[in-house]
Order: structure tokens, then C-alpha cells, then sequence
């Protein structure tokens, strides 16, 4: 499988502040990549370097096997991009700026054409609305449809998922999948809603104040022998201070909850030494969402991975 | 390229504020016509009254439309500036206040490209304001005032002269002297360009241009020898009205009109010239600083 994406210790200082140090990653052909990060960890910045909005201070993009600084209009040919919001020319009907942005991609556009693109984001109806007219999910919804208008082999998504309703995250995460699934599209994404990531993407990378914390498969990355268990008893500081005491010691996650870092087939062997500890046990929880791994990765101190032992 | 600029002035067409600097335009014209329809004898009466005893001209004649052309530029194109930055002053920092710019620099054009668009797309819109205006200004009051020879008050260091031109010999002026401030103008659109890279609205570039245009205005009007020397020659406000030039008609050692002369050819010619080189100097600029710049908006 080829890379469509290599990026080798990428770096932008901006006057005072590092926002990417030293970043280096890889998406292969017809990936989902997650682009995952806290606010402020350097997604943005990435993905507008990967988009030549932004100039590296140091290292190197290579996109479709080619440099991004020397092949820009080449390279930009075969990409489509949602950076962000979907800011599009309000005083102009989506018709119009889909014709627009489709033209600046060197395409030869038709109404025909342009209409099924709008029509296969459900906005064939309000092709001739003014976009000031519509809702934040429909200029979701358009702006996908300019970034795929131009059949790009590769679709970058940054926070596509913001501002939509429940309804709209359901159908982007449908159409994300569609995407990889049915048309053999490369996709890198960047959401704050981790969870969205677990479901779509196959390959993710998590970065912290601009470096790279871990990059893997997702289904490695969420093993079950990585479970977060979650136990509530009637007293859970003296049930802790009881597992202290056991082999349970090892597995204990700070905090004022009673969390254990461990595989999730020992959950039968828990309840029944907090038994035997005349612990009153009221409820338990597992779960290896992505989204407890990547707290567990920026939120710890010196930002270690608690998976490396 | 093409396919770029037909965009730009399609974006351009469609937005309310285009129409803004037309409208404004014709309203202007439209109220010096009421004006001098109405009450133009008066007028003349008052400039005409330091030589009515060496001077014969019958006044009905004198306000003929190339006489109100000549008044309603010698007032507008002061102002035009501001209807100029109000679109130029939009090319960049527009993009950047709707948040389109980030999309548009991540389409396969390259940045020098999109700032040569920019730019001609505000020289065409220069353009058709200026021929906006000699439709209202020189059309109109031609058809509502008719031809006639032209009368022409100047100042001239300390005294003030008459020229009298000829019917047959001043619509070739007029043409020159749209052509002089559609470079001139440009000079304007070019600055607001350059403005519009470093602001995320447009409210700024629009804000500093009128500024350094209302500036370089009054030092361009001090008359100080040093400031004469050393400032005025470099400033582009010094050559804005240049386009009078064309109406400054040379005459014979009798004092007599020459047809199709212009006075001071050389100076009109230094003065394009300059105006040419500022236009060049801000666009480079422009190219430049944009090829540089990060785009975080």
C-alpha cells in the first residue's frame, strides 16, 4: 500500500511559540487517518501546512510521492479540503459557489454535474439559495460537496463535525465511511468528538503541544487488554485503599474514582476478590473508547503513555 | 488566469456594496445638473465677475456640457478614491473576513496568481466607474446642457486665467483625461491592495487608504520649498490631477488658442510615468508580502 501522505519532522514556530515540533507521520492509500490532539496541540497548524496555508519553519511534506513546496498546484489538484467551517460566499447562491470552487480546481463544470453534487449532499433543492440562508449543517453539508466536487484521491477534514447536530454528525460519519468503502478515497481527519474517530478511522495519530504522542492502527491502539474498568461501590476510598493492598495495586488510575487500567477479561476475577474484600459493589463499567486513551495520554503528567508497561 | 478573473469580477458583480460607488456617482452628477439647470447663470455671474469688462462670452453658452463635465470631475475625482478602496480595499482582507481565502489558496492557484486577479479585477472595476462617470458627466450633460466651446478657469501661481477651447477640440481631451485618471486611480487600487493582505476585514484597508490618500493630499498642497524639492515629487497625490493637463491649451505669442496643443506635454508624460511606477512598486509589493504570508485566518 503506498503513502499518500509522508510527513518527515515537520516544525512551525510562530514569533515565540512551537505550535508543530519535530511532527512526522504517515497516511497510506485509501486510510482513514485520525488526527487527534486537545485544543491547541497543533492539528490545524498541520493540516494548514499540509494545505500550503501555512509555510513549515523546518522539514518536509510529501504528497501523492511528491514535495508539496515544489508540486503545490499539482498536488492540490487531487485534494479536497474542509478546513475548519465551511466559510463560503454568502451573498452567493450554493449553485454558485459550488461552480466557483469547482472551476478553481481546473475543472471543466456543468450544471448537470454540479446539480447531482448537490443533490448527493441533499441540497439539490436550495441549489439557487443564497448560502447566507442556510443552517450551520447545510453549509456543512455544501462545503463537503465543493471539497469532493473535483474527485479528489485525497480529502482532508479538519473538525467537519463542528456545529452539527446529532443528525448531521450521523450522516457525515455515513458519508466518511461511504467515502473510504465505495470510492477508495484517502481521508485524513481531525475531530474533537474522539469518539466519531474510533468508529471511521483505521490508522490515527494523537499529538500533544505539537509532537507526536503515538500513531497506530486503531484496532491495536483500542486492545481490549487496554480497557478502562470503572467501579462504584459504597465507600469507593476504602475500596481502594483495600485493592492498594492486592495485586489490583498495579492497575489503579489516579483521581477520586475507582478506575483500573487492565484487560477487560479479568473484570469477572475483580468482582470476585472485591467480594472476598466485603466491598459493596454497585455498579462496574469497561470501556476502550479512544477517547479515555487520549485522556489518558495528555492528561497525565510528563504525558506518558500508559500503555507502554 | 482568465478563468480566475472571470470569477473575480463575477464575485465582484454580485455584491451590493459594487453598486454603492455607482449609484453614489450618478446621484452626485445628477444634483450639479439640477444645480446648474437651475441657478448655473448665477455662477457664472460670480466667476466671470473679476473680467466682465475685458471678457465677452455670452454665459447661456458658457454652461454647456463640457463645462459641467470639466466642474463635476474637478469635484468627483477627489472622492473617487474612497468608492475605489471600497472594492479594492475588500480583495484580500474580504476573502479573509468570510474565511473564503483559506479555501481559495487550498485550490491549485498560485498566490502570485491570485494577486495579479485581484488586482486587475479592482483596475476593471476602476475602469468602469471611470466610464460610468463620463456617461453621466459628459453624456448626460451633453444631452441636457449641449455643446458649445469650453470655457476653463485656472490658477496659475498668483493670477488666474480664462482658456477658451474650441467644440471641435475637446472631446479628444476628455477621452485623454479619463485614460490619465484611470492610471491615477489605479494607483489608489493598487494601495488598497496591499493594505487589504495585512487585515482580516475590510473596514482597516478601506480606513488607511482614505488616511494616507487625505495625508499625502495636504502635503502635496504645502507650499514649502523643501517640501517642494524633496517630498511632493515622490508622492503619488502629487500627480492625482494631472488628468486638468489635458485642458491647459497652449497658445500662440498673441495670446490665441492653439488647436489640439497641450500646454506642458513633458509634465503630463513624467507624471503617468510616476504614477505607472507606484502602480508596478505596490503590486510587487503586494506579491511579495502575500507569497509570504500565513494564512490564519
Amino acid at each position: 500500500m503506498s503513502s499518500i501522505i509522508s510527513v518527515s519532522n515537520l516544525s512551525k514556530q510562530f514569533k515565540d511559540t512551537s505550535a508543530v515540533n519535530g511532527l512526522s507521520f504517515t497516511v497510506n492509500e485509501g486510510d482513514v487517518y485520525g488526527f487527534l490532539g486537545q485544543n491547541g496541540a497543533g492539528k490545524s497548524t498541520t493540516i494548514r501546512m499540509l494545505l500550503s496555508l501555512v509555510a513549515p519553519t523546518r522539514g518536509e511534506i510529501n504528497i501523492f510521492g511528491k514535495k508539496l513546496s515544489t508540486h503545490r498546484s499539482e498536488i492540490l489538484r487531487r485534494v479536497g479540503a474542509v478546513i475548519e467551517k465551511p466559510d463560503l460566499y454568502k451573498y452567493l447562491s450554493a449553485y454558485d459557489n459550488l461552480s466557483i470552487f469547482a472551476r478553481l480546481s481546473g475543472m471543466k463544470v456543468t450544471r448537470q454535474l454540479l446539480m447531482k453534487q448537490l443533490q448527493m449532499v441533499g441540497l439539490g433543492e436550495r441549489a439557487d439559495s443564497k448560502v447566507r440562508t442556510f443552517s450551520q449543517g447545510m453549509k456543512q453539508r455544501l462545503g463537503i460537496a465543493v471539497a469532493l466536487v473535483h474527485d479528489p484521491a485525497l480529502i482532508i477534514l479538519d473538525e467537519p463535525t463542528n456545529g452539527l447536530d446529532p443528525q448531521g454528525i450521523a450522516d457525515m460519519r455515513n458519508l466518511i465511511v461511504r467515502l473510504r468503502s465505495e470510492l477508495g478515497k484517502t481521508v485524513l481527519i481531525s475531530s474533537h468528538l474522539l469518539s466519531e474517530i474510533e468508529v471511521i478511522a483505521n490508522r490515527m495519530i494523537i499529538i500533544h503541544k505539537g509532537q507526536k504522542m503515538v500513531e497506530g492502527n486503531v484496532a491495536e491502539l483500542l486492545d481490549p487488554a487496554h480497557s478502562l474498568i470503572q467501579v462504584e461501590t459504597n465507600d469507593n476510598e476504602t475500596a481502594k485503599e483495600k485493592l492498594k493492598q492486592t495485586q489490583w495495586a498495579a492497575y489503579l488510575q489516579e483521581g477520586s474514582q475507582l478506575r483500573l487500567m487492565m484487560n477487560k477479561d479479568a473484570v469477572p476475577r475483580l468482582i470476585n476478590d472485591l467480594v472476598a474484600l466485603n466491598v459493596q459493589l454497585l455498579s462496574i463499567n469497561s470501556s476502550h473508547s479512544l477517547e479515555n486513551y487520549f485522556l489518558s495520554l495528555t492528561t497525565l503528567p510528563g504525558n506518558v503513555d500508559p500503555f507502554a508497561n | 488566469m482568465l478563468t480566475l478573473l472571470r470569477i473575480e469580477l463575477f464575485k465582484i458583480s454580485r455584491r451590493p456594496r459594487t453598486y454603492i460607488a455607482f449609484a453614489a456617482i450618478a446621484a452626485i452628477v445628477f444634483i450639479f445638473q439640477f444645480a446648474f439647470k437651475a441657478d448655473g447663470e448665477n455662477y457664472m455671474n460670480l466667476m466671470l465677475q473679476s473680467v466682465k469688462d475685458t471678457f465677452e462670452f455670452e454665459k447661456v453658452r458658457a454652461i454647456n456640457g463640457y463645462f459641467m463635465c470639466y466642474i463635476i470631475l474637478n469635484t468627483l475625482l477627489i472622492q473617487v478614491p474612497i468608492l475605489v478602496a471600497l472594492i479594492a480595499a475588500d480583495s484580500i482582507s474580504g476573502e479573509a473576513n468570510m474565511g473564503t481565502l483559506r479555501l481559495l489558496i487550498s485550490k491549485p492557484i498560485s498566490r502570485t496568481q491570485l494577486i495579479l486577479v485581484k488586482f486587475a479585477a479592482a483596475t476593471i472595476f476602476t475602469i468602469l466607474l471611470l466610464l460610468w462617470m463620463a456617461i453621466t458627466s459628459l453624456v448626460f450633460s451633453l444631452l441636457i446642457f449641449g455643446a458649445d466651446d469650453m470655457l476653463i478657469f485656472r490658477s496659475k501661481g498668483d493670477e488666474s486665467q480664462i482658456l477658451l477651447i474650441s467644440r471641435d477640440d475637446v472631446i479628444w481631451r476628455y477621452l485623454a483625461a479619463f485614460a490619465y485618471a484611470t492610471v491615477a486611480l489605479t494607483v489608489i487600487a493598487a494601495l488598497s491592495l496591499f493594505l487589504s493582505i495585512f487585515a482580516e476585514n475590510s473596514i482597516g484597508p478601506i480606513i488607511a487608504t482614505v488616511c494616507i490618500v487625505i495625508v499625502c493630499t495636504i502635503i502635496s498642497n504645502i507650499n514649502v520649498p523643501i517640501i517642494d524639492k524633496n517630498v511632493k515629487p515622490f508622492l503619488f497625490t502629487s500627480y492625482l490631477v494631472g488628468w486638468k493637463g489635458f485642458f491647459y491649451i497652449a497658445t500662440d505669442s498673441e495670446g490665441i488658442p492653439i488647436k489640439g496643443s497641450i500646454e506642458n506635454w513633458p509634465a503630463i508624460r513624467n507624471s503617468l510615468g510616476i504614477l505607472l511606477l507606484h502602480i508596478g512598486g505596490l503590486v510587487a509589493a503586494s506579491v511579495i508580502v502575500f507569497k509570504k504570508k500565513d494564512i490564519l485566518s
